[in-house]
């Protein structure tokens, strides 16, 4: 293979991206030789094992990968603001949204909930730590490799260009020659271990390590949105393993799962696709609904109404989110009874969601609501997503859904749902938690005023499009028509006002880094769930010692009783488990056997794995059983960050 | 726990990380039994579409299959035994079993690489069609987990040697077994609705 | 404050409607019984979901102007304690379902006539038109006539048309938003859409579904006509152009962008592509045509064509 082959050329807009990348690299390179910050890179985050700083990397990964995404979407709505603008041409342009819906859906959007659980559900539960730190560093690395994966496709080899739905015959090896479709497949799958594993790791977290006394249904509903997400996880996620190996194996090895040749079935992919796809919609609308629950409750100064129902549908939704994954292909022609009955179980996912918006509208009543910007995000949630839930239900219609099908109708709808549902829960969340994570609030004002812009922007960008689909507009069209000109202006003027709220989101992080006054307890809102029980900083063993919980909104219980979850003469030495460099080395080697899998260089991927094995096999040797947190030193971090300093008080 | 409790509770139940590795195991062979369902489906859609290529019925024959199945039963039994053991505390009858369940892994193994060459060179190949690609992927997955549970339990009968039974340990060991017996339910499943199935049809 | 995002997401609706309103919108205005039916499932679903919006909007409006924390409040009307209460709860769920049952029941019925060829004035059978999609044009194949066009087809009023669906190569849709809604084509196997015009005119068609690079241009229009205008077509058609080759047309298969053309038979006389005996048809011919790239840039089908000649000519 030629050099010119494996860089990707001919394309300014990517020369540009490569500049900038070498750019950013040197520059942290140097930031981190001119501070002496290797050594603290590699004790303190890439070694981690703590769930408090996975979570945070998780969070700035997904935030990367948020801003190439949006980037993505905004040379999008570039190329569609006027007909035959010439800015991408039609082969960059499938590069383009192929890359935008998949770093948003599998890289943005998973990572930043998985995110927010593992640095909250801990805290909500009482616990110290995950069930299986080491793993959960593995599940990381996994994420951050498979994401590097993928986006490297940008500048090395060239980027897939089938959509991020990857259908077969089109993504196979006879239409899609070249490595762009194995950086898909490879990427995804790397990443697809961790989410598995994290899965598994949390359920066991939650079902093993709540604190004293507390009952299932006594769990904070962000901690249950958890639980129910990741029983998803566990049933929907091996689908798309096997999927994503049958088509590595077709393209590299030759099989014919959905070829055109050898009798294959391309149709196949598709049912696999959305047997794993249509779960994994709930897999990040449903920690949403958790953080959003969570949200109002506490600037609502309220308990959550209808806490049981709230679970009861989470749980319910989880069951028909596997029920319902041939409406996205009503007009494969399977017939009107196989439609019906997929139609009807679409529709019904209406009604746990509807008894859902009556409940949060239902926490509001009687309440006093407190306007901060988490509760900003979360209040225009509900009508927005209203708005992407009643044209979902159009969408369920099967007979009308042949008209919807393929259209703008459909893409105005699922970002409805995603940006209004998920992306407004990550603001939300990473602005309501920010404050236990680093210390310190975001600033107010800078982000009620990142805030309009989004959400404005966010109207006006996609309300038009329902008015496109409408007219046929189809989606993935690389160029528009005279007659669509002005809704697409219309939208692309609202996607500018989405990224500059983003861009002073991100602004805002710094700003507030240097203006915002630190936090002195650690209950910044007046919270009403464990999480905030815990000292700001929190230690890294969250716990001095374990609550126990009677009551569901446990902390805000103990508030009014006046008891904290610490108690001097009950402490006992913590046992922590160790850093270990073992995930990152471990998945980095899996990354270099993935990324010549791509080239197809077999005997090269064949020996990186084989490194993972045989460290794997060392790991089983390893019975490191971690270290004790003394008495002593617990006392001396508790009281310092509780300000208490007479020997006496606190016992 | 009282030491009476302490008397009852299996040595791999004994400590909470013993008992939360195992319900993370358990958890993790749901998984597994997702995986394994999708590829059977695989299986089953893509049944038929042979195209130019050997029909399953010429190729199957009842033998070899038979023994394939008669070795990894028994395994199964004998890791069930070796199991017994570990509970008994016995850990030379518990590595012996063990061994004996991987040599009968071992069996199972070459007898399915003998079967996949023996149709490869009758023209059944991973490329020739649809059907034929389905059928090596979903016996070739199983097959794989049986060699990564060779490999596996061979470090752990090492790490039994060196240390005895400990907790740590016997919650390995136990682990295994649920692995092991686990590859043993697939097998059925495959026997039936791959070998009994293609060689009638 | 957050009441302002509602009147500010109300006023937005209320103008966009009115933006839109002026132009017609192909799926509401449709020209024929199926895209019809559905536009009155359409229409019906609509007031549902107004209704919804309404009572949403309104209950969200309501609470969060009335129970906003502002200075003076007190403790009047503020119950923190309040979690819940079984009658509403009920009430609300049971009002989803009711909406959900009184959607599902015309969507079921539309579902399966839309399996059937529309009724008709004049109660004829079917026109039976093979629609085979390949990378990046369309075949029309009429068996019945022995003519075939390329990138245009000619449709009878008042009678409904029977599409075989199907494709030489990737998955495509067949979608005439005028007249009704999509259904897949793939190779390998047959779908069927009945459609029907009745009113005359040219209306766009296009393959709607993403299948590389030449999708977008993937597109063809329909001259729907009077059956006398239509017969006329037909024997012009069957007069005056040139019989299809099948080296010709293993030619045309070629991933590329073409023009209209016509020919005096079909290509089923030598592959039908809805077969399993069809699927690699196209495949196995051109196994490396599908690497080459056409560098397009605009919507603009003679400049795609003349940017493939010039590739050609290198």
């Amino acid at each position: 293979m030629k050099l010119s082959e494996f860089f990707v050329t001919g394309e300014p807009l990517i020369y540009a991206g490569m500049v900038a990348i070498v750019l950013v690299t040197c520059a942290i390179v140097f930031l981190l030789t001119y501070f002496k910050r290797w050594g603290w890179l590699w004790r303190e985050w890439l070694t981690t094992v703590d769930h408090k700083k996975i979570g945070i990397m998780y969070i700035l990964s997904a935030l990367a990968m948020l801003f190439r995404g949006g980037v993505d979407a905004l040379m999008m709505r570039v190329q569609l603001a006027f007909p035959d603008l010439n800015f991408l041409n039609s082969q960059h342009y499938n590069e383009i949204f192929t890359t935008h819906g998949t770093v948003m859906i599998i890289f943005m959007a998973m990572p930043f909930l998985i995110g927010l659980m593992n640095i909250v559900v801990p805290l909500q539960i009482g616990a110290r730590d995950f069930a299986f730190p080491y793993v959960n560093a593995l599940s990381f690395w996994s994420f951050f490799f498979g994401a590097l994966l993928f986006n490297i496709s940008f500048v090395i080899g060239g980027s897939p260009d089938a959509g991020w739905t990857s259908y077969t015959p089109l993504a196979g090896a006879a239409l899609s020659p070249g490595p762009g479709q194995n950086f898909y497949l490879l990427g995804l799958q790397l990443s697809g271990i961790g989410t598995l594993a994290t899965g598994i790791n949390l359920m066991v977290t939650i079902l093993k390590m709540r604190a004293p006394g507390m009952k299932l249904f006594q769990m904070p509903i962000f901690t249950w949105s958890t639980l129910v997400t990741c029983f998803i996880i566990i049933f929907a996620f091996p689908i798309l393993t096997v999927a994503l190996a049958l088509m590595t194996i077709d393209r590299i090895f030759g099989a014919q799962f959905f070829t055109l040749t050898g009798e294959g079935m391309p149709m196949l992919w598709a049912n696999l696709f959305w047997m794993w796809g249509h779960p994994e919609v709930y897999i990040v609308i449903l920690p949403a609904f958790g953080i959003f629950s969570e949200i109002i409750a506490t600037f609502a100064n309220k308990r959550l109404f209808g806490y049981k129902a709230m679970v009861w549908s989470m749980i319910l939704i989880a069951g028909l989110s596997f029920l319902v994954w041939v409406h996205h292909f009503f007009t494969m022609g399977a017939g009107a009874f196989v439609n019906s009955v997929f139609s009807v179980s679409t529709m019904l996912i209406a009604v746990p969601t509807g008894v859902k918006i009556f409940n949060w509208l239902g926490t509001l009543y009687k309440s006093k609501i407190q306007f901060t910007t988490p509760m900003l995000w979360s209040l225009a949630f509900i009508p927005s997503f209203v708005i992407g839930g009643v044209t979902g239900v159009m969408l369920g219609m099967a007979a009308a859904d042949y008209q919807f099908h393929n259209s703008y109708f459909l893409i105005a709808h699922f970002h409805y749902v995603l940006i209004a549902g998920t992306v407004f829960a990550c603001f939300a969340g990473l602005e309501y938690w920010y404050p236990k994570m680093f210390g310190h609030k975001l600033n107010q004002k800078l982000g009620k005023l990142s805030f309009w812009l989004f959400v404005i922007g966010f109207h006006i960008t996609f309300f038009p499009q329902y008015f496109l689909g409408l007219d046929g507009m189809p989606r993935r069209l690389f160029d528009t028509a005279p007659e669509w000109f002005t809704l697409n202006f219309i939208s692309t003027i609202g996607a500018f006002g989405m990224g500059a709220g983003f861009a002073l989101f991100v602004l805002n992080i710094y700003y507030s880094y240097k203006t915002s006054p630190r936090e002195k307890t650690g209950d910044s809102w007046d919270g009403r769930t464990l999480e905030w029980a815990t000292p700001t900083p929190i230690p890294h063993y969250n716990f001095a010692t374990q609550p126990t919980v009677k009551e569901l909104d446990a902390f805000h219980d103990m508030k009014k009783r006046g008891e904290t979850t610490y108690d001097e003469s009950k402490l006992k030495p913590i046992h922590m488990p160790n850093y270990s460099g073992q995930p990152f080395i471990m998945m980095g080697l899996l990354f270099f056997s993935s990324f010549a899998l791509v080239f197809e260089w077999i005997i090269l991927s064949a020996v990186f794995l084989v490194a993972v094995l045989v460290m794997m096999g060392i790991h089983s040797f390893d019975y490191d059983d971690g270290y004790h947190v003394e008495v002593e030193d617990i006392k001396r971090t508790e009281r310092q960050l509780r300000g208490l300093n007479d020997e006496h008080t606190g016992s | 726990m009282s030491t009476q409790e302490a008397k009852h509770t299996p040595l791999e139940y004994q400590t909470t990380h013993g008992q939360m590795n195992i319900l993370g195991f358990w958890i993790f062979l749901a998984a597994e039994v997702v995986l394994f369902s999708t590829l059977f489906a695989t299986y089953a859609v893509l049944f038929g579409r042979t195209a130019d290529s050997p029909l399953p019925s010429e190729l199957f024959g009842a033998e070899i299959v038979l023994i394939m199945t008669f070795l990894l039963l028994t395994s199964s039994f004998t890791c069930g035994i070796a199991i017994h053991n570990m509970r008994q505390g016995q850990v030379k009858p518990l590595i012996i079993w063990m061994v004996i369940t991987l040599l009968l892994g071992l069996g199972f193994l070459g007898f399915e690489i003998y079967e996949f060459m023996h149709y490869t060179h009758e023209g059944a190949t991973l490329q020739s069609s649809a059907f034929w690609s389905s059928f090596y992927v979903l016996a070739g997955t199983h097959g794989l987990h049986v060699t990564l549970g060779i490999g596996w339990a061979t470090l752990l009968i090492i790490q039994i040697v060196k240390r005895g039974l400990t907790p740590v340990t016997s919650q390995k060991v136990f682990i295994i077994s649920l692995y092991w017996h686990f590859l043993d339910v697939i097998w059925i499943f495959i026997f039936t609705a791959v070998y009994l199935i293609g060689m009638v049809v | 404050m957050s009441s302002n995002k509602t009147l500010i997401t109300l006023t937005l609706l209320f103008s966009l409607s009115i933006i839109t309103g002026c132009s017609e919108l192909r799926v509401l205005e449709p020209k024929g019984p199926v895209g019809e039916d559905q536009k009155e499932l359409i229409i019906y679903s609509l007031w549902f979901m107004l209704g919804i919006v309404v009572v949403v909007f309104g209950l969200f409006g309501y609470m969060v102007f009335k129970y906003r924390d502002r200075p003076g409040r007190g403790n009047k009307d503020y119950e923190p304690e309040q979690d819940g209460n079984l009658k509403v709860e009920i009430i609300w769920t049971i009002i989803p379902l009711i909406i959900v049952t009184l959607l599902s029941i015309p969507t079921v019925d539309t579902l399966f006539d839309l399996e059937k060829p529309p009724q008709s004035a004049n109660e004829e059978e079917p026109l039976v038109v093979y629609a085979t999609s390949a990378d990046w044009k369309w075949f029309f194949s009429y068996p019945e006539q022995g003519i075939e066009t390329v990138n245009y087809l000619h449709i009878p009023t008042e009678r409904p048309i029977e599409f075989r669906l199907s494709s030489a190569d990737s998955m495509a849709a067949l979608w005439i938003p005028a007249l009704g809604g999509q259904k897949y084509n793939m190779a390998g196997m047959q779908t069927i859409l009945y459609l029907q015009a009745d009113e005359e005119g040219v209306y766009d068609g296009r393959n709607s579904n993403f299948n590389g690079e030449g999708f977008s241009l993937q597109t063809f229009q329909v001259h729907a006509e009077e059956d006398t205008a239509f017969k006329e077509w037909v024997n012009k058609i069957k007069n005056e152009k040139p019989e299809l080759t099948q080296d010709q047309y293993n030619e045309l298969l070629k991933p590329s962008i073409i023009g209209e053309m016509a020919f005096s038979n079909t290509h089923l006389e030598w592959v039908d592509h809805g077969t399993m005996m069809g699927s690699d048809y196209s495949i196995k011919r051109h196994q490396n045509a599908y690497e080459k790239k056409l560098h397009l840039k605009s919507l603009d089908k003679a400049d795609a064509e003349e940017e493939g000649d010039a590739d050609e000519a290198q």
